[in-house]
């Protein structure tokens, strides 16, 4: 029991113990003798926690009290030294703490639905798709037929035009199956939710708005509750206004309305378009969540082996649903705020070790007056806490700055905002690391200086640093080479890899392209000819303005869009999907071949004469032409594409549908004529695409203006140039290369000052020695050779453990590499050159001074 | 280290209770840590138990002001318990006391000037 009591004192200042202790455990001691009863001694025991805690958090606060003003005092001495520090400290804790609100962001903070960790997102699996949306036939049988989930709901995607008063807008959100309330268990902030009556087919037609959407279209006006806005020209009636951060199922989601299934959806099993989300029952894993959903698809292979053949179910939690390239690129970006910190700390444990062979004689002075080395210690290292503490806040406010600029490394999968925001986990975060950096920049430093204090120290002109103390230092430089040869590395291979993607040709014209939205609602446009009608407005009016060389309509711009995926059947060998005899379905007007440059490499183009009374025409691409007609002529050959007979009058070259690091699918094009009424509405074309000489800002107003003569109630969204599209491609990953940059740039100088310091003291310390040697006839190039073969070493040392280390780290990362090895030689190669570069200039001023060092000043100092 | 030089005694007032009762307690004999707990105790009839934590702390600081000071004499042997050490009161205490004492009755006289009488004394 006194053994406990006694650890409770050890939360006392130790010089406050060593002299009270002993009798504190005397006084304790004689009132547990007078404590009778067990009420009495629980009360004793408790008295003396609350009682030591307070005290004891007094007591350091008075010693604080006492050191803070030295410490400042002795700070501001060398205020240099403290700006330098301080910057460095932030420069570590801004990017650390940055990246980990990020990474925590993304990785590890709970969703902000009701109970997270039992949600998960259900995909069907088939070979060559990972995770595609279910069909609402999988989906009514997968959510009848599984026994682990509590609930199951789906949402697609919903996009309307939408009027509610003067100008039609345009509007992205989701259609929601009833049960998916309940389960994201997210209250509107005004008015209700739909109910599972208002989610069948033929119910009135209601609506929830975003808060954002509440606010920007509708003043944030109460009364909206109740009014009736109309969608694609169906009259919806506004029921509720969700929450500013609730973001399901994307975060570009503007309203909600009932998915509202018609029968004749779950006719085709293969027409996918729902994400799934299900509630795991309590206590059932993922695992056998995946086994239940295992047994279903079994059951229904064997019920429709043509459709449902070789579906399988994928089930991740929703918390870890997206790629794992974002996982690998927290953790590099974690890895190299890691580096950056390791440097800063390295770089000052260096400063303050130099600082403190130059105060040996102010320890040595307050030892002789009685300060014990604990005493001491104490000071120094409230010293480097203030340091660090200035430099926390400082990082914080810095991240707390850079953070937004981050949005673009939220994946976009998730349900979350684009933003990182800093919680009080965060916050905890940055002030463990500011005390951790403190101390583990302060605390080697103070015990060397405190505990080799001698009166020694006190002797004039003795000389500082012995070689222990060297040898720390220059492994401390080593280490700050090692990170920053690993951080340029990382760098420059995910430059290289940068460069490698932005260097792929997309096979179209990326410059002078503008592209907006004309999306026509349904049912009001389900006649083909009345969409021609508006194409054929439109069209005319556009390629009349003056800069505009030709302007096309198509149903999905490549790369805004990947889908729209159709499976190919050639000479009636009817293939499913699931067999990767795929295609992309585009319908084109006439002139998108020249428009977006892509090569015509046999037969013509789609043009006006291909209508609905004659053959239906495709273009196709080389890579279909490849895949089933390989050394063959492939045109007038037929294939059975989108319910229909169609038959090949032209190749065009490929073009990168899905993007830059995703492989597509084979291509084929379809007149936009030949499309009969209300059938795959959903490809009638809606992109419009323009090339001109003249800027989207000219152009813009007569664009809108041609639309507005067409249909007035026609909204215009989707504005971008081709290179937006293209460019935002890589965004994500060019702004993590910025930031990898970033780090790499600061460790890299961190590193060179490093260098730069150590060598600096090195020959100030060594003065006398070099002015012996030159005295005694060491000629320039002999000292010069003695200073920069030291940093030859250390950066020697640095780079080959930094190169060992690298090639770990490239190949940990190699998923983010886009295809470039891990041991790129040119990476590789141009990272030590700039190492070696780095060393050679922090050497230089050091290795000047030496060469001129004076021998008869030199040897006469003493 | 004692600093009494350097402090004024009126910068030292008013004084924070515990520090008070200690200069009580200690104004007729040295006493040791828990010596002065229970004179404390006694003297207030129970109302003032210092803890020992507060008790040092506030010993340390009225070292560091001069106020008390460690005293090297023991009491006879048959009560001496080594560990303890014993405290005594400077002549800058008792001046200290006497101030704060002078400073509370004047206090006492303005609050009875106003109508708060304790009792008819």
């Amino acid at each position: 029991m006194m053994r406990l009591y006694r650890a409770l004192l050890h939360l006392y200042p130790s010089s406050f113990r060593a002299a009270y202790g002993e009798e504190m455990i005397a006084i304790f001691a004689e009132r547990r003798r007078a404590a009778k009863g067990v009420a009495a001694i629980i009360r004793l025991w408790l008295g003396a926690v609350f009682e030591i805690l307070g005290n004891a958090a007094v007591a350091h606060w008075e010693i604080l009290k006492q050191d803070l003003p030295y410490a400042m005092r002795a700070l501001r001495r060398t205020p240099g030294f403290a700006l330098a520090a301080v910057l460095v400290v932030a420069l570590g804790v801004g990017a650390n703490t940055a990246v980990f609100s990020l990474a925590d962001f993304v990785l590890l903070r709970p969703l902000p639905y009701s109970h997270p960790d039992r949600l998960v997102k259900i995909w069907e699996r088939v070979p060559g798709y990972n995770r595609l949306e279910l069909s609402p036939a999988d989906y009514r049988d997968w959510k009848r037929m599984s026994k682990s989930f509590e609930a199951m709901g789906a949402s697609r995607g919903l996009s309307a035009n939408m009027i509610a008063g003067h100008d039609p807008l345009r509007v992205e959100g989701a259609y929601l199956t009833a049960e998916l309330w309940p389960m994201l268990g997210v209250q509107p902030v005004m008015g209700r939710f739909f109910t599972a009556e208002e989610d069948r087919y033929g119910a009135p037609a209601t609506v929830l708005l975003s808060y954002g959407l509440w606010q920007s279209q509708f003043g944030g006006d109460r009364g909206v509750i109740g009014q009736k806005i109309r969608l694609d020209d169906k009259p919806s009636v506004i029921i509720g206004v969700m929450p500013p951060d609730f973001h399901y199922p994307n975060r570009e989601a503007e309203l909600w309305a009932p998915m509202q299934f018609q029968e004749d959806e779950f006719q085709d099993r293969n027409d996918n378009y729902l994400h799934v989300l299900a509630r795991l029952k309590p206590g059932i894993t993922l695992q056998q969540a995946r086994a239940d959903l295992a047994v279903v698809t079994g059951q229904l292979k064997q019920q429709y082996p043509r459709e449902n053949g070789k579906t399988e179910a994928n089930v991740y939690f929703l918390r870890d649903d997206f790629s794992r390239g974002w996982r690998m690129a927290m953790l590099a970006l974690m890895g190299a705020a890691g580096c950056v910190l390791l440097i800063a700390c390295a770089n000052l444990m260096n400063l303050l070790l130099a600082r403190s062979l130059v105060r040996q004689r102010e320890l040595a002075v307050r030892t002789a007056v009685g300060a014990g080395w604990k005493r001491l210690l104490r000071q120094m290292l409230t010293e480097s806490m203030v340091l660090a503490a200035i430099g926390g806040v400082l990082g914080v406010l810095l991240a707390i700055t850079v953070l937004p600029l981050f949005a673009r490394l939220v994946p976009d999968s998730l349900p979350i905002s684009a933003t990182p925001s800093i919680d009080l986990r965060v916050l905890a975060f940055s002030l463990a690391l500011t005390t951790l950096t403190g101390m583990g920049f302060g605390l080697l430093p103070a015990l060397r200086a405190c505990r080799n204090v001698d009166l020694g120290g006190l002797r004039e002109g003795s000389r500082a640093g012995g070689g222990k103390k060297e040898r720390l230092r220059s492994t401390l430089v080593v280490v700050e080479m090692t990170a920053s040869v690993v951080l340029l590395i990382s760098a420059g291979l995910l430059i290289r890899a940068l460069w490698r993607i932005q260097a792929t040709d997309p096979g179209f014209r990326t410059e002078g392209v503008l592209t907006l939205r004309t999306a026509l609602p349904m049912p009001k446009y389900e006649k083909t000819t009345k969409r021609n009608e508006f194409y054929r407005h439109v069209l005319s009016e556009v390629r009349r303005l003056p800069g505009v060389n030709n302007a096309v309509y198509i149903s999905f711009l490549p790369m805004a869009m990947g889908g729209g995926i159709w499976p190919v059947s050639v000479d009636g060998d009817v293939k499913e999907r699931s067999d990767l005899h795929t295609a992309s379905a585009r319908f084109v007007t006439p002139g998108f071949f020249a428009t977006m440059a892509i090569p015509l490499v046999a037969g013509r183009d789609v043009s006006d004469s291909d209508t609905i009374d004659q053959p239906f025409a495709a273009v196709v691409s080389a890579s279909f032409v490849e895949r089933y007609w390989p050394g063959q002529d492939p045109l007038g050959k037929h294939f059975k594409f989108v319910f229909h007979d169609r038959v090949v009058v032209g190749v065009v070259n490929d073009i990168r549908v899905r993007g830059f690091e995703e492989s597509s699918e084979p291509q084929v094009y379809m007149a936009y004529k030949q499309m009969p009424d209300n059938e795959t509405v959903w490809y009638a074309p809606k992109d419009l695409v323009v090339e001109s000489t003249a800027g989207p800002a000219a152009l813009l107003p007569a664009i809108r203006r041609a639309v507005r003569d067409a249909d007035p109630d026609q909204p215009v969204s989707n504005i971008e140039t081709m290179a937006e599209i293209t460019a935002s491609q890589t965004a994500s990953r060019s702004l993590m290369v910025k930031v990898l940059g970033a780090f790499a740039v600061v460790a890299f100088l961190l590193a060179g000052i490093g260098i730069h310091g150590l060598l600096s003291f090195a020959v100030s310390q060594r003065t006398q020695e070099i002015g012996v040697r030159i005295a005694l006839g060491a000629q320039p190039s002999d000292i010069m050779r003695m200073v920069l073969g030291r940093s030859a070493v250390l950066a020697i040392a640095g780079i080959t453990a930094g190169l060992v280390l690298s090639f770990a780290a490239g190949h940990a990362m190699e998923s983010l590499l886009a295809g470039v090895k891990p041991a790129d030689p040119v990476t590789f190669i141009a990272a030590i050159c700039l190492c070696l570069l780095m060393a050679l200039l922090g050497s230089l001023a050091p290795t000047i001074k030496a060469v001129k060092v004076d021998p008869i000043s030199a040897i006469r100092i003493d | 280290m004692a600093k009494d030089d350097e402090l004024s005694i009126d910068s030292l007032l008013p004084l924070p209770p515990a520090t008070f009762h200690i200069l009580l307690a200690l104004a007729g004999e040295d006493r040791h840590g828990y010596g002065i707990i229970q004179d404390v105790a006694a003297r207030t009839g129970g109302e003032l138990r210092l803890s020992p934590g507060t008790l040092y702390r506030s010993i340390q600081r009225m070292q560091e002001q001069g106020l008390i000071v460690e005293t090297r004499e023991r009491p006879a042997p048959e009560e001496d318990d080594e560990r303890r050490r014993y405290y005594r009161i400077t002549p800058f205490g008792h001046a200290v006391a006497r101030a704060e004492a002078r400073r509370l009755a004047q206090l006492v006289k303005m609050a009875r000037a106003k109508g708060f009488a304790p009792g008819r004394a």
